[in-house]
């Protein structure tokens, strides 16, 4: 099924709280979201709390000599003043490596690291002492650029750390040799007719998530503390901050505060032990917000990417072999590097079919600001240039550069480049296929409104300049974690009598970050269970995992465990009618319990009237694999999900300025569980991939960031944002539950590359680093 | 820190004399992101939105007096037709919430190199006036831009109003940002033509430590199309005249590097949005004869 959405103001279809799965009922926080009467995190409050502020490294590189906190106690309304020193337990955290201090100790390896905390009466008492804390620095040499990272004379980001600065290296190779080890080996090089390459360059992008980073930690007077704080994974939070405080899960309990936005950048802590540690030192409610400059140093950002590729292929475009070379800056703590190297070594040729692949992928670290999970994950450097390279490739051999697309694309049955069976759709021809035969947006009018032209109101041109160019790019991702990990979530469904009206209840701790989430549970619920009434426990950790809100796989995973659930008390539930009615062969529909013959043997209320049903289950995707260490083969991922754009622009070739006329997608979902909030994941994503394309760079100089303020780290505004017609596909897969394919990122992945497309064939450029600038456009 | 909120002109221009350092706020889009950001934390702050004179403009001498307080919202509403290089300008500050609170005569206050007010002011010759508890003087725009964010205000002085003679000839505005809306320009201009006195008004914006004037340029322009008796005839502009009256905008400024732009984008620009508002401004000189 296929559903084209051209006007995607009018595409909202929702029906009050009511609704199943492939409905899209209103979601609960939407209105409020609009109105701005949400709760966010950073709207926590709590009688008699205190306000924490952090002190930050103001060196990319530095060893501390010591730390001076007897000025800032002296602050009157000052109840704290925290260092190293004061970590009760062990004092290190990350995702991946336990490499990062949550307070440094005797070295600060990047702008903004965090060295001291301050809790007073007031957030600005708190900042006035912490600029009172005496912090005497030695500077030391940075690494600033990541290619000289691993140069044997680059200083150590961490000393003896085994491999030096390399986070994590893939190799994936299969097999013909390739041109390296056949130059090596002495042998001729592996024949292909043509031969393209490029190098290419990403900029550092910023999740520029618009609620910033906070929380509330409360302690209980027992030594344990609740902290509700905006997070993409809470159990992985409690994990960390357990470790750190030296507490026991059953201590420290976390609840999902009002999250604005995370698109990654939540799955590092950022506030969390520090609000933590304050709140155990004075013994009162601490709050923890950063402002928006802070914010830019208080979460990791996209890595920025070195790519060198090279593709052989047949005189009709047919490829012979795929090389890349990708180095990833993870700037100076892992975070979630290495499994961004995965995803770029085990992704990063595209959804091509390669006979032979030679690819390297690499993190490093650095003293730049640390670098790490962000929607796309890896993909969105690799697909600047792997479709770069498509399209000049396609030139080189007279194909249409579509047609080129779907001639080597993917399909179900191939194997991807670590021999991976992709055993579900892959539907690359047809989505590229679909892009370029949507509608093109018609030609600019002979005297246009200034807001349709490149620079807006700003008046640059009337019409002078601008040239029209397309451009197309198609993507693939793996949804969920891979590489062997044990990627599940937990849910708890309890179905009972409440007012003499059976109602469902959902727990899980899966964070909803503005995606849907909560809608979702409850249309499986109702799905499932034929009941009217669902309600949504709050996210705590009073259940199980709900795994990571990320990698586009809660609609899958705890979407999956929900309807788990769901079946499992359903059971439960036809089990107890049986034992009543004597006789089994029955089913839920709607409120009632049918008998084989279709009539009613009871209501849903009356069998719950002995009580409620409640069950707890665990569940997981299909098992993935690491991939062997020499070769990269192996079955890494899930699922994969498949994405094509088409980018119109509009190009003022003298400025350099950029009109994003139309952005026209397909995608294939699986399912639709609710088609609204596809759209609307498809729409944000698009435009988050555009601005990585067009505008948005945290701009770093010798470790130090430039722009830490949105004034000048510039994300799209609606009139930036442009007119999408989306197709959304739906072939499910048989895997998946309800047949559902992760949607949240293949957006961001495929956009930019068709606008860079786009610009490139305007301009005759060839714009091989991203963002492009106004300076790149126009060689000045 | 304390907040003086007076509620005339004269008891403004008392406390300002009284606490030389209090920080006036009018719309407060520059000084709140100032104080959020921790950039300055003034002892005073001297509240001028409840002074009605201030959010007034009238006619006088033949000038239009823009009282300091007049938000950019009614420069485009109510003085698009007077003003039109200054409505341009307006309408590409910020966003609506920014244009609704945003005033000129902040943007003077403020002084910064890129502020949008100043390349049309510059362009239509505007001038400053301030007053204190000694009396009110006039500064032409062109010296009241005294460097880096600083202005010709006195430490008791305050923005009374700013002078502009009502357009009387096509004027344009242009500004260069990275994205299509709500951005600080990496560089801007501004134009007027004055035909009645043959001459060109010419002001370039974030290209030099202030807001300036592209006098020569400027002076060209009139001079050759003198010569060319084009005032009178309103023949075209010869597509060399615009090129060479570019080129001489791109003279006039000292831009750097940074991180919104480089020089040298900066001064590639400015010829070309001169060569263009050259053009466009002609144009509608010609159409309107
Ligand atoms: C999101 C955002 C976007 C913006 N976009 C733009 C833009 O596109 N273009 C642009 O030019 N600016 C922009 N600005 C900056 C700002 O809006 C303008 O400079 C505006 O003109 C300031 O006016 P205000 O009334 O808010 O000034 P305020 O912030 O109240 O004051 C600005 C300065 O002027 C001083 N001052 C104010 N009134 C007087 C007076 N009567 N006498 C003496 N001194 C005085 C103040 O002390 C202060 O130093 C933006 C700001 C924000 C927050």
């Amino acid at each position: 099924m296929t559903t084209t959405i051209d006007n995607p103001a009018t595409a909202t279809t929702g029906t009050g709280t009511a609704g199943r799965i492939g409905d899209s009922p209103l979601r609960p926080d939407g209105t409020l979201k609009v109105t701005g009467e949400f709760a966010y995190s950073s709207d926590l409050w709590h009688e008699d709390m205190c306000w924490g502020v952090t002190l930050r490294s103001p060196h990319p590189h530095a060893r501390i000599r010591s730390i001076d906190t007897t000025d800032a106690l002296k602050v009157p309304g000052v109840h704290a003043v925290l260092t190293a020193d004061d970590v009760p337990g062990l004092n290190r955290v990350g995702l991946e490596h336990l490499d990062q201090p949550c307070l440094a100790e005797d070295v600060v390896r990047f702008q903004g690291e965090p060295v001291a905390l301050v809790a007073a009466d007031h957030p600005e008492t708190a900042r006035r002492a912490a600029k009172r804390i005496v912090v005497d620095y030695e500077v030391l040499p940075a690494v600033t650029d990541p290619r000289t990272a691993l140069d044997d004379d680059a200083p150590e980001v961490h000393a003896g750390h085994e491999g030096g600065n390399l986070v994590r290296e893939v190799h994936i190779r299969r097999e013909q040799r390739t041109r390296n080890e056949h130059e090596h080996s002495g042998e001729p090089v592996p024949e292909a007719p043509v031969v393209v390459a490029l190098d290419f360059e990403v900029g550092m992008q910023d999740q520029a998530f618009l609620g910033p980073e906070s929380g509330l930690a409360v302690p209980d007077g027992e030594g344990g503390l609740d902290l509700y704080v905006a997070t993409q994974w809470l159990h992985v939070d409690q994990q960390q901050v357990c470790r750190v405080l030296g507490l026991t899960p059953e201590a420290a309990r976390l609840h999902l505060a009002g999250v604005g936005g995370a698109f990654g950048g939540r799955e590092d802590l950022s506030i969390h032990v520090h609000a933590c540690l304050l709140a155990l030192c004075t013994g009162k409610p601490v709050k923890m917000s950063y402002a928006r400059d802070e914010s830019f140093f208080g979460h990791v950002h996209r890595h920025p990417a070195w790519l060198r590729y090279e593709f052989g292929a047949q005189p009709d475009g047919t490829l012979v072999y795929g090389h890349a070379d990708i180095l990833f800056d993870g700037g100076a703590y892992a975070s979630s590097t290495g499994a961004v190297v995965g995803n770029g070594g085990t992704l990063g040729l595209g959804p091509y079919n390669f006979p032979s692949v030679h690819v390297d992928a690499r993190g490093v670290y650095t003293n730049n600001p640390p670098c790490g999970a962000m929607r796309g994950f890896g993909c969105v450097q690799a697909a600047f240039a792997h479709e770069a390279l498509m399209d000049v490739l396609a030139d080189r051999v007279g194909v249409d550069r579509v047609e080129l697309r779907a001639r080597n694309g993917m399909a179900e049955g191939d194997r991807n480049i670590t021999g991976q069976l992709i055993d579900s759709a892959a539907p690359v021809a047809e989505l590229i296929g679909r892009v370029r035969d949507m509608p093109l947006p018609a030609t600019r009018a002979a005297d246009p409104d200034l807001r349709d032209l490149p620079g807006g109101v700003a008046n640059t041109t009337h019409g002078e300049g601008v040239v029209r160019g397309v451009g197309y790019a198609v993507t693939y991702k793996n949804v969920g974690f891979s590489e062997g990990f044990d990627d599940y979530s937990t849910a708890r469904v309890r179905l009972e009598v409440l007012a003499g009206e059976p109602v469902a209840t959902v727990q899980t701790a899966a964070a909803e970050v503005g995606q849907g989430l909560i809608t979702v549970e409850q249309q499986i619920c109702r799905t499932e269970l034929g009941v009217e009434r669902v309600v949504v426990h709050p996210k705590d950790t009073t259940v199980g995992s709900g795994g990571s809100t990320s990698a586009s796989r809660q609609t899958y995973v705890t979407g999956g465990a929900v309807r788990a659930a769901c079946e499992a008390v359903r059971a439960r539930v036809l089990a107890r009618a049986a034992a009543a009615v004597g006789h089994g062969g029955l089913r839920l529909d709607g409120e009632k319990i049918v008998g084989a013959d279709g009539q009613v043997v009871a209501g849903l209320a009356e069998v719950l009237g002995t009580g409620a049903v409640d069950e707890t289950v665990e569940w997981r995707h299909r098992p993935t694999a690491e991939i062997d260490p020499e070769t990269g083969q192996g079955d890494a991922h899930v699922q994969y999900a498949f994405s094509a754009h088409r980018a119109v622009v509009d190009v003022d070739v003298e400025l350099g300025l950029v009109k994003v006329v139309a952005l026209d997608t397909a995608q294939d979902v699986g399912r639709a569980i609710n088609p609204d909030a596809v759209v609307g994941q498809i729409q944000g994503g698009s435009v988050q991939g555009m601005g990585l394309a067009l505008m948005e760079e945290v701009v770093v100089t010798e470790g130090r960031v430039r722009n830490p303020s949105f004034t000048d780290y510039l994300i799209p505004t609606i009139l930036d944002t442009p007119p999408m017609r989306i197709e959304v596909l739906e072939y499910p897969d048989p895997h998946a539950p309800y047949g559902v394919r992760g949607v949240g990122e293949p957006p961001t992945i495929s956009s930019g590359p068709a606008v860079a497309a786009a610009i490139r064939a305007a301009t005759g450029r060839d714009l091989r680093r991203v963002p492009v600038r106004p300076e790149h456009i126009t060689g000045v | 820190m304390d907040f003086l909120a007076p509620t005339t002109w004269a008891d403004a221009l008392a406390a300002k004399a009284e606490h030389p350092d209090a920080v006036p706020v009018a719309g407060g889009t520059d000084v709140m992101v100032e104080l959020n950001f921790d950039h300055r934390r003034p002892s005073v702050l001297l509240d001028l939105t409840r002074i009605p004179e201030l959010r007034a403009w009238d006619r006088a001498d033949g000038r239009i007096r823009l009282g300091a307080g007049v938000t950019y919202a009614r420069v485009i509403d109510e003085l698009a037709a007077e003003l039109p290089g200054l409505a341009m300008a307006a309408r590409t500050v910020g966003s609506p919430q920014i244009r609704n609170r945003g005033t000129v005569g902040g943007n003077l206050g403020a002084a910064s190199p890129a502020g949008d007010s100043h390349p049309p002011l510059l362009a239509s010759g505007a001038v400053v006036e301030l007053a204190s508890v000694r009396g009110t003087r006039e500064v032409p725009v062109a010296e009241f831009y005294t460097g880096v964010k600083r202005n010709a205000c006195a430490p008791d002085e305050l923005i009374a109003a700013v002078h502009v003679t009502p357009a009387g000839g096509p004027q344009q505005f242009c500004k260069i940002g990275t994205r299509n809306a709500m951005v600080i320009s990496v560089t801007a201009f501004g134009l007027a033509l004055h035909p009645a006195r043959k001459a060109v008004g010419a002001g370039i914006g974030s290209a030099a430590p202030t807001p300036r004037r592209a006098e020569a340029a400027a002076g060209y322009l009139a001079g050759e199309l003198d010569a060319a008796g084009l005032w009178d005839s309103r023949g075209a502009l010869p597509e060399g005249l615009a090129v060479e009256f570019g080129r001489r905008v791109r003279d006039a400024a000292a831009p750097i590097d940074d991180v919104r732009g480089s020089a040298a984008y900066r001064l590639h620009a400015l010829s070309v949005m001169a060569r263009r508002a050259a053009t466009w401004a002609w144009d509608d000189y010609r159409r309107a004869a």
